[in-house]
């Protein structure tokens, strides 16, 4: 049998990815939205639904970021509700261990993975601004240097505690009286660096055990953080053999934390654009690029890069001949992108080449740049691109966004997802109830 | 005679009683799944209650092994058993010493979406330094500080709730803004115990602001719910509270007649090995000894606590609302679709609109 592809849904963001002013566009967060890309996922048989999470408005130049969807519901209550909606959709979403506690996110998931019958997963992210922070009471204290310390300490405490439940701890036996197995169930105990904490879990063991663990993170301690502790790594990668170095690299790290090389499972974020034939899909992708780059949107592009108020410059022009502002960064707040351009000054450098060597435009270069879709074609060019990626080691599978919310998984859905089928390459039935067995991990 | 008199279930695990989860129709290999909950909302619904109340700790019940130990996150079971009803209002319960009111404010709003408006919240404190080690974060400061914190707390969960006007997105595609910043506020709270910056990440709920309730037997508690709650929850009749609509509170065991409910609770006593007893009034009779109780009183509402799930439930749904119905003291269909309509609540303004 081929290597089985694993496909999941990411929710559309609040980026300039999503297309709010698309005429099918819907709510962001009514219910109903949620509810409908969901389902379409669970009739594709994906592996499962995904929702990011920022905990404060972005800003830039000092004021809220409007040009974007702005707005998204609480993720652990959301996808409780979304479990009263399927029955066999993994339901998985971004808890940053920065603002949270153990003790409470562990009850969270837990209760959760309890509601779903078994499809809860967790994507753990470690943010350390204090940008952020302000909106926490107990807000902006973890240095960067400290954030996988962190985020490694919470995990493994939150393990703890689920484990502090073993599987047979409830009886609810009515004709011996006994409710649990023994008087000190959920007793745990933890002291290190980050927490010093104990006494009593109140949530038994989910049906999963332990929630998935989602990871993302390309640095060299991201990797071996996720080698060691996660279920299933996110990355991106913009080719084929990029792709194959990463999943060889992470896969191989696998071996000395006894894990087999199928326990982790690899799933780079991607976009799509669909059409009849490959050449509709083609001009379609260009007009979706330029919706997701306006103006407006290139110009706050290039402004987080340099670092400065850019609005006097004309997006259909050329570059601007000032240098990016180096040093702390003060124009864009709450953004993870900003972090990608850790040179500035090289990275002016390389944009400013590649313009020139195009004759491109500000526009045209953040299009360049900020917005290639990952898959464009038609169905089965598509399939087929999916398939051959998959099968050649550079990844297990997809994390599929869409640009039009709710519906725009449906035409995957529909169109490529039979295909994908049709080669014996993806699941045409759920084999098992729990977000565990469509991973196929332990 | 009341002609609205508003009815609300208490729901806790296997009931409010300590052996209630041995009683024959009990479910206690359930109490973790979400077909349980949803069962327990769909015959509150059948009954046309006003809302359910969900309990929560954030430490265990007990360390009995005849006990029910263990429970799930209360936010969390309202969330996933609201879609499946259309009228009933979920009021779960949060603790307010040891959470972020940032992340309280938009599950509560999140909430009250996928219930289309039918969302609250019951805020209470926890003293308990066992609780308090579960966080490792801080001793347990004195009575009246934890209650003056969830006063701030509940005073930032309401402001970030409003930091965002009803019309704030406005999808402008000719300017290319999908909001209108003016309309987002910061709630800059600063006091004793916290700041918050805002605004919400979660745009205003449906109901605007879903209800806040809180049990009070204490001075302290009374003050409490009159600074921040639209709904009390009593236990001595003549509460001295002024201002939210009070919600009195019974634990209620139902039989046929007096002397099977009677020999019931008996039972669940002797099983227990000793009396039950409350902070509440305990109600041992039928269905039309109650209600005739309740229209005695003439008081807005009550909170009934089952003992026994779902047994003492299905008596409210099915002998004391029919029992009210007949004496035209309770409603034979809802007349609203959100919790605040179903109390009479308007939808209100919000405190940063211009």
């Amino acid at each position: 049998m081929p290597k089985q592809i694993h496909l999941a849904a990411h929710f559309p963001g609040v980026n300039n990815t999503t297309v709010w002013s698309d005429p099918e566009a819907g709510s962001h967060i009514e219910f109903s939205s949620f509810v409908h890309l969901a389902q379409t996922a669970e009739r594709a048989k994906f592996d499962f639904f995904f929702l990011a999470e920022g905990l404060r408005l972005r800003e830039q130049g000092g004021r809220i970021y409007d040009l974007d969807v702005v707005g998204r519901p609480d993720t652990f209550a959301v996808l409780a509700a979304l479990a009263a909606v399927t029955d066999r959709l993994g339901l998985t979403g971004t808890i940053n261990s920065t603002f949270n506690e153990p003790y409470e996110v562990a009850r969270q998931f837990a209760s959760l993975d309890h509601l779903s019958a078994g499809r809860a997963g967790w994507n753990v992210v470690t943010s350390w601004d204090a940008f952020t922070g302000e909106n926490f009471r107990r807000g902006g204290y973890l240095p960067e240097d400290q954030r996988y310390v962190r985020a490694k300490r919470f995990l493994e405490t939150a393990a703890e505690l689920f484990d502090s439940w073993r599987a047979g701890d409830v009886l609810a036996d009515k004709e011996s009286g006994r409710f649990v197995a023994r008087a000190d169930v959920g007793a745990f105990e933890r002291h290190d660096e980050q927490f010093d904490i104990h006494g009593r879990f109140t949530v038994p063991r989910g049906p999963q055990g332990r929630p998935v663990i989602l990871q993302a993170g390309d640095s060299e301690e991201g990797r071996e953080f996720a080698a060691a502790t996660a279920d299933a790594i996110f990355t991106r990668h913009g080719t084929k053999e990029a792709g194959q170095q990463f999943y060889a690299d992470v896969k191989g790290r696998l071996a000395k934390y006894g894990r087999e090389r199928s326990d982790l499972v690899v799933l780079p974020a991607a976009t799509f654009v669909l059409g009849d034939t490959d050449a509709e899909a083609q001009e379609l992708a260009d007009v979706v690029r330029h919706q997701q780059v306006s103006g407006q949107t290139a110009i706050r592009f290039l402004e987080q890069v340099w670092n400065r108020d850019l609005s006097a410059y004309d997006p259909d022009g050329p570059l601007p001949e000032v240098d990016p502002l180096v040093g702390e960064h003060t124009i864009a707040k709450g953004r993870a992108q900003t972090r990608m351009y850790r040179d500035p000054l090289d990275t002016a450098k390389q944009w400013r080449a590649l313009a020139a060597e195009k004759n491109l435009s500000i526009r045209e270069l953040m299009i360049q740049i900020q917005a290639r879709q990952t898959f464009i074609g038609s169905p089965r060019t598509v399939a087929e691109s999916i398939d051959d990626l998959v099968q050649s080691d550079a990844c297990d599978g997809f994390i599929l966004v869409p640009h039009v919310t709710p519906g725009g998984l449906d035409p995957f859905a529909d169109k490529v997802v039979p295909l994908l089928q049709e080669r014996g390459v993806f699941r045409t039935e759920y084999s098992g109830p729990t977000l565990r067995d469509h991973l196929g991990i332990p | 005679m009341p002609q609205n008199l508003r009815l609300a279930a208490a729901l806790d695990g296997a009931g409010w009683h300590p052996a209630a989860w041995r009683a024959p129709d009990a479910r206690p290999g359930e109490l973790f799944t979400a077909r349980y909950w949803a069962d327990l909302a769909a015959e509150a619904e059948r009954g046309l209650l006003d809302f359910v109340t969900i309990e929560d700790s954030l430490g265990p019940q007990t360390d009995r092994t005849d006990r029910v130990q263990g429970r799930l996150d209360a936010v969390l079971i309202a969330s996933r058993i609201a879609p499946l009803t259309r009228h009933l209002g979920f009021i779960p319960t949060i603790v307010t010493t040891h959470t972020e009111p940032f992340h309280i404010s938009k599950a509560i709003a999140t909430l009250d979406y996928v219930s289309s408006g039918r969302g609250g919240v019951r805020v209470r404190i926890s003293a308990q330094q066992s609780e308090s080690d579960h966080f490792g974060r801080r001793q347990v400061p004195a009575h009246e500080e934890l209650f003056d914190e969830a006063a701030d707390y509940v005073e930032v969960v309401r402001r970030l709730w409003d930091s965002w006007e009803d019309d704030a997105e406005i999808r402008d595609a000719a300017t290319g803004r999908f909001v209108d910043r003016d309309k987002l506020h910061y709630i800059d709270f600063e006091g004793r115990f916290f700041s918050v910056k805002g605004p919400s990440i979660t745009p205003r709920p449906p109901q605007g602001q879903p209800p806040v309730a809180v049990l009070a037997h204490v001075p302290v508690a009374y003050r409490l719910a009159e600074r921040s709650a639209d709904v009390v929850f009593v236990t001595e009749p003549e509460a001295p509270v002024q201002g939210p609509l009070v919600f009195t509170d019974l634990v209620v065991f139902f039989g046929d007649s007096e002397q099977e409910a009677e020999e019931r609770k008996a039972r669940l006593d002797a099983i227990a090995g000793a009396e039950y007893r409350s902070d509440a009034e305990i109600f041992v009779g039928t269905p039309a000894q109650l209600a005739d109780r309740l229209l005695d009183h003439g008081a807005f509402g009550y909170r009934l606590r089952p003992a026994v799930l779902p047994h003492d439930l299905t008596a409210i749904t099915r002998g004391l609302v029919p029992e009210l119905q007949r004496r035209g003291a309770f409603r034979r269909e809802y007349e609203a679709n959100t919790l605040r309509g179903l109390l009479g609540l308007d939808r209100p303004a919000n405190r940063y609109a211009a």
